[in-house]
C-alpha cells in the first residue's frame, strides 16, 4: 500500500474516480470536522448523545452531511448526554459518543465523565474549544477542560492541528474500549475544526507503544489458585462488573458451577449471572443480603472475580475475610492488592483466566455450606424480605412495587436506576436473565442518572424493554430530557418511586442523627401533569389494588409512560451493614 | 510500616499534560513530593521521571501501580536509597570580594569537590553535586560569607540494578507489534461531502 501524492487539480479527480486508484490511499483535502466524521463511519459509532454550540459548530455542520448515517440525540443538558451515553454503552457493550461546546458545555460533563470513570464505561466525549490562538486567554465559553478531566478520565488531548485528528480518534477509540474501560475527552479547538488537511484515510489503532490494555497471564499463579480452590471447604465467589465488561458470563457460569462455589454479587456485577441460578447468592455490601455479608467472615477461601473491593461492599477492611485466602480475578493489576491484600493474584481478562482456571478444578459441590446461605436467607427472609414484599400495612413499599414489575416483566427488562433507597431496593429485588440488564451509578452515585441513561439504555437495547425506577429527588435532577423523550420518540417507562423524602439520607438521619430530619422532606410538583406537558402519558397511583394494573398499562403503552407510586414515608432498606462497621455486623432492622 | 524516603522512576512518552497527570496521582492522596526531576532518557522520544517521597512502601508501590496505569505510562520502579545511586546539583552564588578575602577558596574547591562556574567583579557562583547533605556542608561554610543565592535541583537517580529500559521496551514491543493498517471503507463513498 502506498500513498499518493497529489496536487489540487489531480485531487478532484481522483476523488470523483476512486476506483482508478484502488491499490493507493486517496489523498484528499477534507476539514478536521469531516475527518471526526469518517472516524466514527469506521469506528462503527451509530448514535451519537449531544447539545450544539459555538465552539463545536463546524463538527455538527459536518454531521448534517452524516445525518443519514449516524443518529443524533439532541439532549436537554450535557449532562444528559453523557448520562445517555453510559446507558448506551451499558447495555450495547460498544462505545458511547457524546458532543458538547466549549466552556459551560464541556464543564456539564464532568459529572459523567466521573461516574463513567469509576464504574469503567467506555465513553468518547469530544468537546469543541475556541481556536488555538486564543487558548489561556479568558476567551469567550473557554475552559481548560483538559486540566479540569485529567482526574477523572482515562485518557484525554486536545487537538490543535486537523492533521492530528484521525490518529488522536483511532487511539481514543481504542484506550475506550480496551483493557479496564472507561472514558476518553478529545478537546478540538475550532480552528482545527475547520481546518483543511491531506486526509489519507483512517487507520483503527490497536497497539499504543506505552499502553498495555491487558496484563500477561501468569499460568503459575492460575496454577496456585485450582489448587488452593480444589482444597477449600468453604470457598466463596464474589463477582463484579469485570464479568460484563469481559463479555464472561459463559465463562462464570462454566466457573461456578464446575466448582460448585456459591456466588454473590456486586450490584455492578448484577444480571451477569441469572438471578434464579442456584449457586446465585444474592447480593453483597451496605444493604445486600444477609447470608453472602455474614458468611464472607467465615468462608476459607474468597474468589474476587472482576470486582475491585469497594468500600461499600468490604465496610471495615481490617474486620472483612481475615480468615480467608484471597484469589482476586482482575483485567486491573492496580486493583489487585488495593484494599484486600490477595494470596493469589490471576492478573488478566477474565475470559480468558476464568476458562484457564476452570480446566483445573474438580467437580464438586458444596451441600452443607451452601445450606448456611439458605438458612441465613430464611432469616432474612423472616426479618425483613417478607414484610417488605407483602407489607401489612396500608402505604406501599418500594419491594412489591419491583416485586409486581418482575411478575409482568419475567426477568427479561432492562431496568435503569437513579441513586437512593430505590436503587438499594431494585438492586435487591429485580431478577434478571441476561447480561446487561442493570444499569445504575454504582461507583459515584450519582442522583440524576437513571432518566437520561434509561433514554441511551433504550437506544442501545431497541428489542428490550426499558423501566426507569427512579426516586423523587433524582428524577428532579435531570426531568428536563423529558424533552428529549419527547423529540425522539424513545420508549422508555418511568416509574417514579416517590415518598415525598431524599430517603436515603432520612434513614440514616432516622438511624444515626436521633431522626433530625434535616432538609430532605421533598416537596414535588405534579409528575403526571408534567409528563403530559411533554406530551408522555402517566397517572400516579397510591392504592396497592392499582399498582398491577397501573405497571401493566405502563408496559403496554406503546410510548414512553410515566407512573409515579406514592409510598410509605418511612421505610428503611435494610439489612444494613453500617459505614465503619464489619460486614458480618449486617443488622436485619 | 514505617515511612522512608523512595525513589519512583516512570518512563513515559513525551507528552503535553503527562506531567499534571502524574502530579494529581500524588496531590489526590495527600502526598508530598520531595522533589521531581523529568528529562529525556537514553531513548528516543521517552522522558524519565524521577520523584522522592517519603512514604511507606505499601502506599509506594499502590502509587506505582496507579501510575503505571496511565496511558503515557510505559513502566514505574520505586527503589529505596540503598538501592539506587543518586545525585542533586547545588550552585552557590557568593559575593566575589568576600569569598576571595576571606576563604582560601581552592581549599574550599578541593574540600567540597566544587567548581566554580562563573567568577565575576561582583559575584562568583560555585557549583557541587552529591547527596543532599553533602551539598548541605558548602552551604553551611558559605552562609557567614554573604551567600547571595542558592539552589538545588530535584533528584536524579540510576536503579543499580538495572540493565537499562530500551531492553525492556524491546520486550513490551515484541509482545504486542502493531496491527496491520486498516484504510476506512466509508471513505470513497463520501466525495459529495468532500470539499476538494
Amino acid at each position: 500500500m502506498q500513498t499518493t501524492i497529489v496536487n489540487a487539480k489531480e485531487k478532484a479527480t481522483e476523488a470523483k474516480t476512486p476506483q482508478a486508484n484502488a491499490a493507493n490511499v486517496v489523498v484528499q483535502q477534507v476539514s478536521g470536522s469531516v475527518a471526526v466524521m469518517e472516524a466514527f463511519l469506521a469506528e462503527g459509532v451509530e448514535t451519537i448523545f449531544g447539545y450544539p454550540g459555538g465552539a463545536i459548530m463546524p463538527i455538527y455542520d459536518a454531521l448534517y452531511d452524516y445525518r443519514d448515517k449516524m443518529e443524533h440525540i439532541l439532549v436537554r443538558h450535557e449532562q444528559g448526554a453523557i448520562h445517555a451515553a453510559q446507558g448506551y454503552a451499558r447495555t450495547s457493550g460498544k462505545t458511547g459518543v457524546v458532543f458538547a461546546t466549549s466552556g459551560p458545555g464541556a464543564t456539564n460533563l464532568v459529572t459523567g465523565l466521573a461516574d463513567a470513570q469509576i464504574d469503567s464505561t467506555p465513553l468518547v466525549c469530544i468537546t469543541g474549544q475556541v481556536f488555538a490562538h486564543l487558548l489561556g486567554t479568558d476567551a469567550f465559553q473557554e475552559t481548560d477542560i483538559i486540566n479540569i478531566t485529567t482526574p477523572i478520565t482515562k485518557w484525554n488531548y486536545q487537538v490543535t492541528d486537523a492533521n492530528e485528528i484521525p490518529s488522536v480518534l483511532a487511539k481514543a477509540f481504542f484506550v475506550a474500549k480496551s483493557g479496564r474501560p472507561g472514558p476518553v475527552l478529545i478537546d478540538i479547538t475550532k480552528n482545527a475544526q475547520v481546518q483543511k488537511f491531506e486526509y489519507s484515510g483512517y487507520s483503527t489503532c490497536e497497539f499504543i507503544r506505552s499502553y498495555r490494555p491487558k496484563p500477561i497471564v501468569r499460568k503459575e499463579y492460575i496454577q496456585q489458585a485450582a489448587e488452593i480452590i480444589n482444597a477449600a471447604e468453604k470457598p466463596f465467589v464474589v463477582f463484579g462488573q469485570g464479568v460484563i465488561l469481559g463479555k464472561a458470563e459463559k465463562e462464570f457460569k462454566q466457573f461456578i458451577e464446575r466448582s460448585g462455589i456459591p456466588a454473590a454479587w456486586t450490584i455492578m456485577g448484577l444480571s451477569a449471572l441469572p438471578s434464579d441460578h442456584p449457586l446465585n447468592v444474592g447480593m453483597l455490601g451496605m444493604h445486600g443480603n444477609y447470608a453472602p455479608n455474614v458468611l464472607t467472615n467465615e468462608c476459607d477461601v474468597l474468589i474476587a472475580v472482576g470486582m475491585r473491593f469497594d468500600d461499600r461492599v468490604t465496610g471495615r477492611l481490617d474486620k472483612y475475610a481475615k480468615q480467608a485466602k484471597v484469589i482476586h480475578l482482575d483485567i486491573d493489576p492496580a486493583e489487585i492488592d488495593k484494599n484486600v491484600k490477595a494470596t493469589v493474584p490471576v492478573w488478566g481478562d477474565c475470559k480468558e483466566t476464568l476458562p484457564l482456571l476452570t480446566e483445573l478444578l474438580e467437580q464438586k459441590c458444596y451441600p452443607q455450606w451452601l445450606q448456611k446461605f439458605k438458612q441465613l436467607e430464611q432469616e432474612e427472609i423472616a426479618a425483613c424480605i417478607y414484610k417488605e414484599l407483602n407489607p401489612s400495612t396500608e402505604e406501599m413499599t418500594m419491594g412489591e412495587v419491583v416485586k409486581v414489575l418482575n411478575e409482568l416483566t419475567n426477568g427479561d427488562a432492562v431496568i435503569v436506576t437513579d441513586v437512593g433507597q430505590h436503587q438499594m431496593v431494585a438492586c435487591r429485588y429485580a431478577k434478571f436473565n441476561q447480561s446487561m440488564s442493570n444499569i445504575t451509578s454504582g461507583g459515584l452515585g450519582t442522583m440524576g442518572f437513571a432518566l437520561p441513561a434509561a433514554i441511551g439504555a433504550k437506544f442501545g437495547a431497541q428489542d428490550r424493554t426499558v423501566v426507569a425506577i427512579i426516586g423523587d429527588g433524582g428524577f428532579q435532577m435531570t426531568l428536563q430530557e423529558l424533552g428529549t423523550i419527547m423529540q425522539c420518540g424513545v420508549d422508555v417507562k418511568i416509574l417514579i418511586l416517590n415518598n415525598r423524602f431524599l430517603g436515603m439520607v432520612r434513614q440514616w438521619q432516622e438511624l444515626f442523627h436521633s431522626r433530625r430530619y434535616s432538609f430532605v422532606d421533598m416537596e414535588s410538583p405534579d409528575f403526571v401533569q408534567l409528563a403530559k406537558a411533554y406530551r408522555i402519558d402517566g397517572q400516579s397511583i397510591s392504592n396497592r389494588e392499582d399498582l398491577k394494573a397501573a405497571l401493566q398499562e405502563m408496559l403496554a403503552h406503546k410510548d414512553s409512560y410515566l407512573l409515579e407510586v406514592m409510598v410509605g414515608k418511612e421505610n428503611n432498606v435494610f439489612p444494613m451493614v453500617e459505614a465503619g462497621t464489619s460486614v458480618s455486623d449486617i443488622r436485619l432492622k | 510500616m514505617f515511612k522512608q524516603e523512595f525513589t519512583i522512576t516512570i518512563y513515559t512518552e513525551n507528552t503535553i499534560g503527562l506531567l499534571n497527570r502524574i502530579a494529581i496521582i500524588f496531590s489526590r492522596r495527600k502526598i508530598n513530593i520531595e522533589s521531581m526531576n523529568s528529562s529525556p532518557s537514553e531513548i528516543d522520544g521517552i522522558h524519565r521521571f524521577t520523584i522522592v517521597i517519603n512514604e511507606t512502601e505499601e502506599v509506594v508501590r499502590k502509587l506505582a501501580r496507579q501510575i503505571e496505569k496511565q496511558v503515557e505510562v510505559l513502566k514505574a520502579y520505586y527503589n529505596s536509597g540503598d538501592e539506587i545511586v543518586w545525585q542533586e546539583l547545588a550552585l552557590y552564588k557568593v559575593p566575589t570580594d568576600e569569598i576571595a578575602e576571606k576563604v582560601k577558596v581552592e581549599r574550599l574547591l578541593r574540600e567540597f569537590g566544587a567548581r566554580a562556574v562563573v567568577i565575576r567583579k561582583d559575584y562568583t557562583v560555585f557549583e557541587t553535586t552529591g547527596h543532599r547533605e553533602e551539598t548541605e556542608k558548602l552551604l553551611k561554610v558559605l552562609e557567614p560569607y554573604g551567600l547571595i543565592e542558592f539552589v538545588r535541583s530535584a533528584r536524579v537517580a540510576i536503579i543499580k540494578d538495572s540493565h537499562g529500559f530500551h531492553e525492556k521496551l524491546k520486550e513490551f514491543e515484541a509482545l504486542n507489534p502493531s496491527g496491520e493498517l486498516v484504510t476506512n471503507e466509508y471513505l470513497n463513498q463520501q466525495e459529495e461531502v468532500f470539499d476538494v
